[in-house]
């Protein structure tokens, strides 16, 4: 029997911002346990939260970049569970009107574009962390994460291969980094992921039984627990099992997914309105003042990229990944440089460079305006491609510019006809065997030639030039 | 809906309390009698009436992104009953336990 | 004197017939000739209230009081749910036997940057939960009137310790009725502000939709001293309101004439004890006498305050209480796991009336009761609040009383909760609306127990409030003051 599968996501995303969501401690990762957190968010008796503007900011962004109905009355709920990283013995959370609703994200399957659907996106405060110790003796917990500004963006079960599941991702990622509205850095948590998956024959409109997913802490990861956990449900189907509805983890080391086996009590969280919050009531002068913020997003970009500047899909696809690198290539194009020997240079030449230095595209000495000075020299034919990498190299150690060290490294090439035709006269009446060949046919003969003019000219000279003149006095 | 030992000892275990066997079949017939007379709302007819959880009409009240000072790590752990000078310490949590 | 207010402190001080440790040092005496009878403080702090009232003699001799706030020198006590930076903070539980907060409530900073001098913590119902305060896990507080009597609840500590005259005013909190009712029991004047005039950063939650601070005081007039010091709008607490903190004493002079005052036509009738009834009818006579104009107002859904009370303010409860899990502060039992540390710190650490109100609200919170329970009670709080707004638009204020009887004795209501909850039923309505309320002696019964008069007022009315409260004082006259005094 074929099955289809069916996953959904849940994804958790830390905001940029420089508080927490509900008192004025700070949000760096990485700081000493237990060194930023107060009063409030250590739900100390008789503490209130108080709401951070910049997290109903970019929460709203984020709905608004993920195509969502934003709730123009929204408001904030208890959810109530004892967990010892969760201080106050509910999270504050939004229940029933979140921010946003029913919006969708666009992924590229080989050409093709689908809709991913989403279901709600809401603002939370983030737990703390809870450490285990390896011997299974007690737990401590760190609560400076307690009281980050998080979204919740739940998908909707639209997803169908764990491939999907993984672009999915990507573009969400991508689209909150366009917005600057995450880092999105899975190896500090600041991107989580969650999912559901299930399988049904094809062809079934029901839903078949679903397993949740955690602990997945890469893309890489994400797909691969989704294969292994697809691959599980389907053996279990086939013979004639079924999948028994609980939380597995996925292990990294075993590449397999394990039954958490929690005494898995039915969880009832008592939803109810947060009483020490009020309402939040989003006029269209918010909305507008979100929306203009709003830059282009990735996929709108790629497609300007190829309906406006030409670029094949691969490369709009490479250069839009990420906002920075997007930016810097606009810049290039902007300085004069053509569409396509950009791209090409940002996208092996530049990306190739900071991909061994480690550096991003922000530190790079070479800017923009300089990167369309040096492939307009090329153009000009001052210098060769050859020579231009060259150059390329040196601009991205010195942050000069192109013609700077063209002159410097000597390289500049000489394309003018009254200087060579004396060189190239001298080298023509000096080798009079190459010359004889070249009439008789050999054509590789002309390369000696030029390999002599290029010689007298310690390089400098233009090959296009030499060539042409060349050939207009051996040629029978 | 009649409040039965059973159901205080499901609400119990919901709010994290132990309670004896005898102790729900003492506080049932109580819990019985408030809910019982909670329930005379049920007799009314509130179709279409808003609710209120806020006696105060306030909307969008905010703060700005602006750090304050967070306690010394000394005081956050003053009142913990256990730590290990960095981190507050508990019994080990079972995987999964919880949320 | 017999009756310590702040008025006449204030007024001592500024005639420079005294100095401030004198009345810190008055407040201590009285609470350790009197306090072993009634039990009002859970802590004092001799030392700490002694060195800051000295320092305060220092400012004072060089002539700076003025400057120093409007409550300078004034001793005071603070209901003991309201956090004290450095100082033992129990909301008289268990859970919270050793608890030493951090930060300071802002009522407590706001009071102290004025100039009032903190003697100690009164006692209170564990959590604020109850109307008698035989709930504390620590102590019983006695009735200064009759010590075989409660002094009402929660904030019964607060009352007592002013009826006794051992403060000149105190801080409690109110809940469903928690400064009110004491006040009443008390003999004291005790008033609960609209919701969101009061920050309650610094107040160990009990509900959080209804819970408000508010004085303690002999005299309606220094209620609203205290009142300008407390009140206003505070960035910590999302829920204070960003009105401007007015003069409260402003209009205490205009007398009722103009005013209506509006007496409820279809007030709950039962329970209520005669002589109660008699003395508010009274009091409403003489008001008439002074020049108000009364009329029949109707608050038809009222009858239903208590059963949507006892809904909303558990299920508030059962979420603020999750906190106190034994994990970061507070008492934790000895355990092996963790869902042991839990059910143990937790069940060892609350008394049955917290537990009991713990799980009616969990209970209405639970999936599958949400719509019937707490959605309706969240409904009829609408409507309670409708029956108000339609009542002021025919008067100023609505007169009723405090209580449906006087002070009850020490366990005569223990073993019904129910039966206590009633005796919330007058107060409990301008918690669920938001209503500011105050309760002014107007009698005493037969046996010697003081009856409270009650007033509610529109919200962020507090001027006619005061005003209406202090006009009917005046021709109210003297109290007798607590027996406790005499001996």
């Amino acid at each position: 029997m074929d099955f289809e599968t069916v996953i959904g996501l849940e994804v958790h995303v830390e905001l940029k911002t420089d508080t927490k969501i509900f008192c004025g401690c700070r949000t760096n990762f990485g700081a000493p346990p237990n060194t930023n957190v107060c009063p409030v968010c250590l739900g100390l008796p008789g503490t209130l939260p108080v709401l951070n503007e910049r997290a109903v900011d970019l929460a709203l962004k984020a709905a608004m970049a993920l195509n969502c109905r934003i709730n123009r009355e929204a408001k904030f709920d208890r959810k109530n569970y004892f967990y010892p990283d969760l201080p106050k013995g509910y999270q504050i959370s939004q229940y029933d009107q979140p921010i946003g609703e029913d919006g969708y994200i666009e992924i590229d399957l080989g050409g093709q574009r689908k809709r991913i659907g989403i279901v709600r996106v809401h603002l939370e405060e983030d737990a703390g962390k809870s450490m285990h110790a390896p011997d299974g003796t007690h737990t401590l917990v760190d609560y400076n994460r307690t009281g980050v500004p998080l979204i919740e963006i739940v998908s909707k079960p639209d997803i169908r291969s764990p491939e999907e599941a993984r672009l999915y991702l990507e573009a969400l990622k991508s689209i909150m980094e366009y917005c600057d509205i995450s880092d999105c850095r899975m190896e500090e948590g600041s991107l989580r992921c969650d999912a559901n998956i299930s399988l049904r024959p094809v062809g079934q409109e029901a839903f078949g039984q679903k397993t949740e997913l955690k602990n997945m802490n890469s893309f890489r990861n994400v797909q691969r627990a989704l294969e292994y956990e697809a691959d599980r449900q389907a053996q279990i189907l086939r013979a004639g099992g079924t999948i028994e509805q609980e939380t597995r983890r996925f292990d990294e080391a075993t590449q397999t997914t394990v039954s958490m086996r929690s005494k898995e009590e039915a969880h009832d969280y008592r939803y109810f309105p947060e009483p020490d919050l009020v309402r939040l009531h989003i006029d269209e002068a918010w909305l507008a003042r979100i929306r203009a913020t709003l830059p282009e997003l990735p996929l709108q970009k790629r497609d300007r990229y190829i309906r406006e500047l030409g670029l094949p899909e691969y490369d709009a696809g490479v250069l839009t990944a990420n906002r920075a690198v997007a930016e810097y290539y606009e810049q290039v194009v902007a300085a004069g440089a053509d569409a396509k020997q950009a791209s090409n240079w940002v996208m092996s030449d530049l990306l190739g460079y900071l991909n061994t230095t480690g550096q991003s595209i922000d530190e790079a000495k070479v800017r923009p305006a300089q990167l369309a000075g040096l492939i307009a020299e090329v153009g000009s034919g001052r210098i060769s491609i050859k020579q231009a990498r060259d150059v390329f190299k040196a601009m991205c150690e010195t942050g000069k510019d192109a013609p700077v060290l063209i002159k410097e490294m000597g390289m500049e090439q000489i394309s003018d006809e009254s200087v060579l035709i004396p060189i190239i006269e001298d080298v023509i009446a000096k080798n009079p065997k190459s010359v004889e060949d070249y009439r008789n046919g050999k054509e590789k003969a002309l390369g000696a030639l030029v390999g002599q003019t290029m010689k007298a000219t310690q390089g400098k000279a233009n090959p296009a030039v030499v060539n042409k003149l060349i050939l207009e006095r051996i040629r029978p | 809906m009649k409040i039965t030992h059973e159901t205080v000892q499901h609400v119990a275990k919901l709010a994290r309390l132990a309670v004896s066997e005898e102790e729900a079949r003492q506080l049932a017939p109580q819990l019985d009698e408030i809910i019982g007379y909670a329930e005379q709302l049920q007799a009314v007819d509130l179709e279409g009436v808003e609710p209120t959880s806020h006696p105060l009409p306030l909307v969008n009240v905010l703060r700005k992104d602006e750090p304050r000072p967070s306690l010394p790590r000394e005081e956050v752990l003053a009142g913990a009953p256990d730590h290990d000078g960095e981190q507050v310490r508990v019994p080990a949590v079972l995987e999964g336990y919880g949320e | 004197m017999s009756r310590w207010t702040v008025k006449e402190t204030l007024a001592s001080l500024q005639r420079r017939e005294s100095k401030p440790s004198e009345w810190t040092k008055r407040a201590l005496d009285r609470i350790r000739e009197a306090d072993q009878r009634i039990g009002a403080f859970l802590s004092v702090d001799e030392e700490r209230a002694l060195t800051a009232a000295r320092q305060m003699d220092e400012v004072f001799e060089d002539g700076g009081a003025q400057a120093q706030g409007a409550l300078f020198g004034v001793p005071y006590a603070l209901k003991d749910n309201l956090c004290t930076r450095g100082l033992r903070t129990t909301a008289a539980s268990r859970i919270l036997e050793n608890y030493i907060p951090p930060y300071s409530a802002t009522v407590a900073d706001k009071l102290a940057a004025a100039g009032g001098v903190l003697v100690g913590k009164t006692n209170l119902d564990e959590f604020a939960m109850g109307s008698s305060t035989e709930n504390s896990a620590f102590q019983l507080t006695r009735n200064p009137y009759r010590l075989e009597a409660v002094p009402g609840g929660s904030s019964g500590g607060s009352a007592a310790a002013v009826a006794a005259g051992m403060v000149p005013f105190s801080l409690g909190s109110d809940t469903g009725g928690s400064i009110r009712q004491p006040a009443a029991f008390c003999g004291v004047v005790g008033l609960k502000p609209t919701y969101g005039r009061v920050s309650r950063y610094g107040l160990i939650a009990f509900a959080s939709s209804l819970d408000q601070i508010g004085p303690f005081t002999q005299t309606v007039e220094d209620a609203a001293l205290v009142m300008n010091i407390i009140s206003g709008h505070d960035p910590l607490d999302s829920t204070s309101a960003p009105v401007e903190v007015e003069d409260f004493t402003a209009d205490l002079a205009k007398g009722l004439a103009g005013l209506r005052i509006g007496i409820v036509r279809d007030i709950p009738q039962e329970g209520l004890d005669s002589q109660v009834r008699e003395a508010v009818e009274k009091a409403v006579e003489a008001m008439r006498g002074a020049g108000a104009e009364v009329v029949e107002v109707e608050l038809p859904h009222s009858q239903y305050a208590v059963a949507t009370y006892y809904l909303i303010a558990p299920a508030e409860a059962s979420s603020n209480l999750a906190r106190y899990d034994g994990v970061r502060y507070g008492r934790r039992a000895d355990a092996d796991t963790l869902l042991e540390l839990y059910e143990r710190s937790r069940s060892e650490g609350f008394g049955l009336e917290v537990k009991r109100r713990i799980m009616i609200g969990t209970f209405a919170l639970s999936s599958g009761y949400y719509d019937a329970y707490y959605r309706r009670a969240q409904q009829m709080r609408t409507l309670i609040r409708d029956d108000f707004n339609r009542a002021f638009e025919r008067c100023d204020v609505i007169v009723m009383p405090t209580t449906p009887t006087p002070a009850f004795d020490i366990g005569a209501k223990t073993a019904d909760p129910l039966q206590m909850y009633l005796n919330d039923i007058y107060t409990i309505p301008a918690n669920l609306a938001g209503l500011p309320g105050i309760s002014v002696p107007c009698g005493m019964s037969a046996e010697g127990l003081p009856i409270g008069l009650q007033m509610l007022a529109k919200a962020f009315d507090e001027r006619t409030l005061l005003r209406a409260a202090h006009a009917y004082e005046q021709i109210r006259g003297d109290v007798i003051p607590a027996p406790v005094l005499e001996g």
